[in-house]
This record gives C-alpha cells, sequence and structure tokens, in this order.
C-alpha cells in the first residue's frame, strides 16, 4: 500500500503543474482561464512579475513534491533495504536552505519595488513636470460608480465639471489619472484589464493611474465588499480613440446642458 | 506534583455517582482532558456547521439565483427558494466567523492544547483548573450571541469576517440588518476573552508544570507550538478586543472611532464621525494576521510529533523548529499590513510590510525542508494519522507558496480580493490546519478514548478528502488569475467572469463531495468511541509522555511519577534494541545519560 499512497503525493506536483499549464495556453478545456488581457502600458511589468513568481515557486512546488513522492516511495516500510538513518539534523543542510531562501525572498522583496513604486508612488507628470491634472473624479457610492468629469477648462470641481454614472470613458494612447473616492462605504476601483486595484475610502481621496493602449469596453468592478448589492456594482470602462472621446465628452455635456435647462425651466 | 493511583480514585461509570458528580465530572469539570474533550465535541459540530455554510456559498456561486435545494423553500419561500443577495454576504460571513472562531483556534488551542499540554509535559492537570473551565464556559455566550447574529431576523450580519466599517459600524449601510453587527462584535470578543483565559493557563502550565527532567529543548514541538501561540494570543488578543469595543460604542454609543466626518450612507447622515476607517483595519489585523499563526502553528507542531512518530526517526533539525516557530511568531506582529496593501495605506508602508512578508516565508520554507529531512532515510509507516500529516507537508507547500504571490505588492494589486487569496488562505487552513487536526484526532484518539479509530475507513476518509479538497480549492487559483473577485453573489455579469461559471460548478460539485466524505469520519469516531479496540497505553510504539500515562488517563493522569531522561523524538537509538526509546525509560547500564542533541 505505501507505493499507492507514495503515488498519491507524486500526482500533486504533476496535476498541480498540468493544470496550471492549461490554463497558461490558448486553447484547450481552460481557454482564457488566465490573467485577462492587459491594456495597461504600466501593467506589464505585474503579468511580469507573476510570471517570475510562478516559474520560481513552481520549480520549489515541483521540487518539494518530488522529494517527498521519492522519500515515501524509497523509505516504505514494506519495501525499505537501508537501515533507518538515526541523525538529529546537519548543520550545514540547515544554514544552507536557510541562506538560499533568504537570498532569493531578498532578492524578489527588491527587485519589485519599482513596479510597486510606478503603481502606487509616482504620479505622471506633464511637460513642465507638474503633477498631470485628475481628468475625473470616480465616487463609489452604494451601489454605482459615480463620474465628474473636468469640463473644457480641463480642471476638476469647476463649473463646467460633467456628471455621469457607471460609465467611465478614457482616451487611449494618454497617461490618465483618475481622483477615486467614496461616499458612503469601502469599494474598491478594480480594472482588471489595467492591473489596477484601489480600495476606496470614505473621508479619503486617492490618485489611480494608466495609459490604455487599446480601445474596447472593459468592466469596472467593485471588489471591497460593501453591502448587499456588492455584486451589482458593475461599471464600464470604455478606452476611446481621441475623437471617439473628446465627441463622447461633447455630447455628455449636451446632454447635461439640456437636463439642466428643462430642470430649470421646469422650476 | 503527586502521584495519583488512577484507577479506583476517579469516578468514571460508576453507578452509584450522583447527579452533582456526575456534573462536577463531566459539565463543569477542571479536568484539562474533560474541558479538552468538551472542545473537541463543540468544535467539530461547529465544523460541520461552518461546512454546511460553505456549502451554500457554492450552491449560489455554480447555481446563481437557482432554487436552494433543501431548504430553499423553508427559508425563501417568497423568491421561489432562491436565495436573496443579503442571505449570501451572511453566508460568507458566517461561513469564515465560525470556522476561524468557533473550530479552528478552540480546536487548537482548546481541544488540542488542553487535552495534550499537562499529559505531554508530564503535568497533573493545568496550572488553573477553574481558569480553565471559565475558557471552555465563556464560549457559550459567544455561540449564543453568532447565533443571534445569524438568526437575526431578516438576515444576519453580513460585513464579512473583517467587519470593515462603515459598511459594519453604521447601521444605515445595511438595511434590516438591525443588531446583528452588535452581536456579531459581542460574539467574537467573547471568544477573545476565553482564548486568553486558556493562554495565560498554556504559558504558566508549560513554563511551571514540566516533569523532572523536562527542559525546555526536551519538549515535544506540539507543545513549544502550543506555548508561542499562546504567548501571541496573550500580546495580540487586546488589540482586538479594544477594537472590538470601539466598534460596539461606534454602533451603540455615538462614537464615531471609524467614522469619517461627513457620511451621508443610503441618504442618511451617519451623526458621527470624525474617525477613520483605516484604523479599524490596522486593529484588526494587528490581532487577525498573528491569528493566522494562531492557528497554523499548533498544527505544525502535532504534524511534526504525528511524522517523527511514523517515520520512526528522531525530528530532522530540531532546534531550528523551534527557532523556526519563534521566527514566525516574532515576524507574525510586524506584516499586518500585507493585508492592506490596497486599502489605501501610505504605498511607503507598503514596502516594509512587503519586505517583512516576504522575510516570514523564511522561517515556514525551514520548517518545511525539515520535515523532508524527517522523512529522508526512516521506516515509514502509512498509518491513517501520517497520511494526513504527510498532506499537511504536501499542501502546506501549496499554501505557503501561493503567498509569495500576494507578498509582492505589484502582484497583489490584481490578485487581492480575487479567488487566488481564497484558494491560499483554504490550502493553509483546510488542506493544512484541517487535515493536521483529523491526523492528530487519529493519532491522540487512543488516548482519548482508550480505542482506536478503524484504520480502513480512516484511509477512505483521507483518501476522499484529499482527492475532493484538491478539486475544490486547486483551482481556486486559476479562478484567481482571471481576477474572479470574492464575496460576489453573481460575478457572471460582468463580461470578465462570465465564462467561470463551469469551472464553479465543477468546483462545487467536489466541495459536495468534501463535505459529504466527512460522514465517514464521523461515523468512524463514534462508533470507535463506544465499539473501537480497546488499545493498551502506547498502542503507536511512541516515546512522548502522554503515552506513557493510562488510555485514558484517570484524574491526575500519570500514575507515576514521570521522570524525563530525553527529548521525544528518540526513534531508532543505538542506545536500545527497540525502535522507540520513550522519554521516561531509563538509559541502560553503562550507558551515560545522553546530553542535550545538538540540533
Amino acid at each position: 500500500m505505501g507505493r499507492l499512497w507514495s503515488l498519491l503525493f507524486l500526482t500533486v506536483p504533476i496535476l498541480g503543474v498540468a493544470i496550471f499549464v492549461l490554463a497558461m495556453i490558448p486553447g484547450g478545456v481552460f481557454d482564457d482561464h488566465w490573467l485577462p488581457v492587459n491594456i495597461n502600458e504600466h501593467g506589464q511589468i505585474i503579468d511580469d512579475l507573476f510570471m517570475f513568481i510562478l516559474y520560481l515557486t513552481g520549480v520549489i512546488f515541483i521540487g518539494t513534491g518530488i522529494l517527498l513522492f521519492w522519500f515515501l516511495w524509497k523509505y516504505d516500510t514494506e519495501t525499505r533495504t537501508e537501515p533507518v538513518k538515526y541523525t538529529h539534523g546537519s548543520h550545514t543542510l540547515e544554514i544552507i536552505w536557510s541562506i538560499l531562501p533568504a537570498a532569493t525572498l531578498l532578492f524578489i522583496a527588491i527587485y519589485q519595488m519599482d513596479a510597486w513604486a510606478s503603481h502606487k508612488m509616482v504620479p505622471p507628470v506633464d511637460d513642465h513636470g507638474d503633477p498631470k491634472p485628475a481628468l475625473v473624479e470616480v465616487t463609489g457610492r452604494q451601489f454605482e460608480w459615480r463620474l465628474r468629469y473636468a469640463g473644457r477648462d480641463g480642471e476638476l470641481y469647476t463649473k463646467d465639471d460633467i456628471f455621469t454614472v457607471n460609465d467611465l470613458h478614457v482616451p487611449v494612447n494618454e497617461q490618465v489619472v483618475i481622483v477615486v473616492k467614496s461616499q458612503d462605504v469601502l469599494h474598491s476601483f478594480f480594472l482588471p484589464n489595467m492591473r489596477i486595484k484601489q480600495d476606496v475610502i470614505p473621508g479619503m481621496k486617492q490618485k489611480v493611474w494608466f495609459q490604455a493602449n487599446q480601445v474596447g469596453q472593459y468592466d469596472l468592478v467593485c471588489a471591497e465588499l460593501c453591502g448587499w448589492g456588492h455584486y451589482k456594482m458593475r461599471g464600464r470602462l470604455w478606452v476611446d480613440s481621441a475623437d471617439d472621446f473628446a465627441k463622447w465628452l461633447e455630447q455628455a455635456e449636451q446632454e447635461q446642458n439640456s437636463t439642466e435647462i428643462a430642470s430649470a425651466s421646469q422650476e | 506534583m503527586t502521584a495519583v493511583t488512577v484507577d479506583d480514585a476517579h469516578g468514571h461509570g460508576h453507578p452509584e455517582m450522583t447527579l452533582r458528580q456526575f456534573i462536577n465530572t463531566y459539565v463543569f469539570s477542571k479536568d484539562h482532558k474533560i474541558i479538552g474533550l468538551q472542545f473537541l465535541f463543540t468544535t467539530l459540530l461547529w465544523f460541520l456547521v461552518g461546512g454546511l455554510l460553505a456549502l451554500g456559498i457554492r450552491w449560489q456561486l455554480a447555481f446563481p439565483w437557482q432554487s436552494v435545494p433543501v431548504i430553499g423553500n423553508l427559508l425563501f419561500a417568497a423568491e421561489g427558494g432562491q436565495m436573496s443577495p443579503e442571505f449570501y454576504t451572511t453566508l460568507f460571513t458566517m461561513h469564515a466567523t465560525v470556522m476561524i472562531f468557533f473550530v479552528i483556534i478552540p480546536i487548537l488551542a482548546g481541544a488540542f492544547g488542553n487535552y495534550l499540554i499537562p499529559l505531554m509535559i508530564g503535568a497533573d492537570d493545568m496550572a488553573f483548573p477553574t481558569l480553565n473551565m471559565l475558557s471552555y464556559w465563556f464560549m457559550w455566550p459567544a455561540f449564543f450571541c453568532i447565533i443571534m447574529s445569524f438568526l437575526n431576523p431578516p438576515y444576519g450580519a453580513g460585513a464579512g469576517w473583517t467587519s470593515y466599517p462603515p459598511l459594519s459600524s453604521v447601521s444605515e449601510a445595511a438595511p434590516g440588518s438591525a443588531s446583528a453587527q452588535t452581536w456579531w462584535l459581542l460574539a467574537v470578543t467573547l471568544v477573545g476573552v476565553s482564548s486568553m483565559m486558556g493562554s495565560v493557563n498554556y504559558m504558566t502550565t508549560i513554563l511551571q508544570m514540566r516533569a523532572p527532567g523536562l527542559t525546555m529543548f526536551r519538549l515535544p514541538l506540539t507543545i513549544w507550538a502550543m506555548f508561542i501561540t499562546a504567548i501571541l494570543q496573550a500580546f495580540a488578543l487586546p488589540v482586538l478586543t479594544a477594537a472590538g469595543f470601539m466598534q460596539i460604542f461606534d454602533r451603540m454609543a455615538g462614537s464615531g472611532f471609524f467614522v469619517p466626518e461627513g457620511l451621508v450612507i443610503n441618504n442618511a447622515d451617519a451623526e458621527s464621525g470624525g474617525g477613520q476607517p483605516l484604523l479599524w483595519q490596522h486593529l484588526f489585523w494587528f490581532y487577525s494576521h498573528p491569528a493566522v499563526y494562531i492557528m497554523i502553528l499548533p498544527a505544525m507542531g502535532m504534524v511534526s510529533d504525528i511524522l517523527a512518530c511514523f517515520a520512526r526517526k528522531p525530528i530532522f533539525g530540531y532546534k531550528p523548529m523551534v527557532y523556526s516557530i519563534s521566527g514566525i511568531a516574532g515576524l507574525g506582529f510586524i506584516v499586518w499590513g500585507h493585508h492592506m496593501f490596497v486599502s489605501g495605506m501610505n504605498p511607503m508602508l507598503g514596502l516594509t510590510f512587503m519586505v517583512a512578508t516576504m522575510m516570514i516565508a523564511l522561517p515556514s520554507a525551514v520548517k518545511v525542508f525539515n520535515w523532508l529531512g524527517t522523512i529522508w532515510g526512516g521506516d515509514i509507516k502509512f498509518t491513517t494519522p501520517m497520511l494526513f500529516a504527510l498532506s499537511f507537508v504536501s499542501m502546506f507547500v501549496i499554501g505557503g507558496l501561493s503567498g509569495i504571490f500576494m507578498a509582492a505588492t505589484p502582484v497583489d494589486i490584481f490578485i487581492h480580493d480575487t479567488y487566488f487569496i481564497v484558494a491560499h488562505f483554504h490550502y493553509v487552513l483546510f488542506s493544512g490546519t484541517a487535515m493536521a487536526v483529523f491526523g492528530s484526532i487519529y493519532f491522540w484518539f487512543p488516548k482519548m478514548f482508550g480505542r482506536k479509530m478503524n484504520e480502513t475507513a480512516g484511509k477512505w476518509h483521507f483518501f476522499l478528502t484529499f482527492m475532493f479538497l484538491n478539486g475544490t480549492f486547486f483551482l481556486m487559483h486559476i479562478l484567481g488569475a482571471v481576477g474572479f473577485p470574492r464575496r460576489l453573489a453573481d460575478p457572471y455579469h460582468y463580461a470578465t467572469f462570465k465564462h467561470l461559471l463551469p469551472m464553479n460548478q465543477f468546483i462545487t460539485y467536489c466541495a459536495i463531495g468534501m463535505v459529504a466524505s466527512q460522514v465517514i469520519f464521523a461515523a468512524n469516531f463514534f462508533y470507535s468511541i463506544f465499539k473501537g479496540p480497546k488499545v493498551g497505553r502506547n498502542p503507536w510504539n511512541a516515546n512522548g509522555l502522554e503515552w506513557m500515562a493510562p488510555s485514558p488517563p484517570g484524574h491526575g493522569n500519570f500514575d507515576f511519577q514521570p521522570i524525563v531522561y530525553r527529548g521525544p523524538y528518540e526513534y531508532n537509538s543505538p542506545e536500545v534494541e527497540t525502535d522507540f526509546y520513550p522519554q521516561t525509560q531509563p538509559p541502560p547500564d553503562g550507558v551515560e545519560p545522553a546530553a542535550d542533541e545538538a540540533h
């Protein structure tokens, strides 16, 4: 029986690797079961880091899995041939297997710092080296995303701001800065295709930034539990060409003006 | 400690036992073994509850908005048996709360800690038996509160087990939840009181009541793990208790510790302010991250004991094992911020937490290598407890390695709050801790009840659980790689996640299989208590002190004064003919009493 049990433990690295490989390669049973398409210029660095850690941990996973199997196979009480190795350990081995992982982990820790900084600590600047102004302010509230675009003057919190809900339009191939905040409870501003996630906190304003490189329609997900309707707090991200974006903004402005006039005339 | 003549002194099963004696012996008992068993039975019952709650979650994720089988028409008659999104939030809140606070923490510290500590250190009981009894009975008000929270009409607490404000602290944020969240906070606080009583007791007992000759470095790793866990509890818990009271004040007394200024929720003014929601997250994780180690370290200790016993070899690197437990515990206090990388905390602070988090993988890696070293060159006996212990090692590797992804802050931006993290902590807590708990039950059952559990049934239980748990949890890594978010009642209306439904259905089938497999365990457990084959003191030929006591040990535990000559892992020692060498066995003539081993 010992041999069968050893083989059961061997299936762990085999099936584990097989599932990841099936998910990674296009086509097959797990088609499209991998990182969603990345459309952010800053996103690739995260995907690369993910894959780097995956390969590194994969090697350790396979190595320890095979060692475990081999020891069980070889030292099974029913079939073993060698006498028991009565030992309390090895100082040399302990040092080796402390220093090697420590160095590896420290390397990962330092290696990733740039990616983190570029995502969270170094907002884009304009031609003069000043922080690039935000294009839109996104406010989470139960259970929708309220958007406030800087109007013609390119500045937020002025009279010509444009207000919309849930449909986040951004221009392609341009650094976009977004201010995110919350009106009520915690939410999380999650753009899977941009590799962007930022919890929004009532009482705090934060910035996220990205540069989309592909037009299309994508999901804006709320990723922090915000109440019973959390699941339906869905927004849409539209990456438009520069022209389309300008057109959409203009149209939104007109719609807003006409409703304002309409409501003003009703009063 | 006095030697007690056990077989006559205690009153087990005497027909003339009065009701009062019965209550003192089995209900309000101060005997650590009875208290341990009380913890074991109650936590196993809660384990069943937590498992069924998980099936509710899995049902919704596999068959969203379809009529829930069995209970659907009872609970949701008006909706044609389909569960409401409110109920779904309550389900995952309660699943996590029950599993963490009512199963894993109390089954490790309460059940095994209580049962094993005095026996494994050669003591007759805990240092503070009354306090010990209270630590169990303080669980009952907690049970009452959590049931009140769950059954609160129309639906229970639904702010997640992390209870993040303002969702949890401003009642308008969860309309209809009334005082469910207050009950929840009281429940968790009371569990904390119970844990604290246990911790104080365990620390004192281990430091003060070890048998003669039992130096700290002759302690079994189970006891080392329990000792360090108790220290973790004692230092981390007060923070959670304080935070819990602050949130109760926010809810009931109009304070605003966690409520920012000028908050308007659901068109209602929050009426208090000036606070900061992130403060709760810091306080909560200051306890709840160490709690992650409280939920794994004792399991690691017990697995080490089982591995050494059935590999018939000394533990490889005993002292490095002790140091790595201490290292995990020490670093465990400065990594809580890794739960908050995308929370809005200063990203610079995130970097420091990231480095600490990366480094905590080191002691875990050292432990895995030492377990492999223990198996290497052994005489491996594939008993049921051994299979569970081996699967702990195999599965903990997965849970440990997937942690590195989350520790890498940029990667965490993407996988935070997705099923990747769900896969990660289930690999640590179910495939790790729960499997270790099963193994430990099979291992120490003969000591607890004087009978052995059925091996064939045990191996089937192991095989099915092992297969189904991997079917359930492994694919969650893949879901997480797609970005599949957790805690969503219906993720499929997002185009990004629409095609993940079949995989979720497969996971649900495996989860049902996993829960169903536990029937084998329950049947084996209860059958064996009454009908299992009787065993002597040391059915596994193990070395530990607990195996020198009668099975089950009577009141006072030992019928002789144990004197300890060596550590608990001297299997296949050249000093003796047998392949085991109990801690209490005097060295043969002519052999110098061994100095403590170098490693």
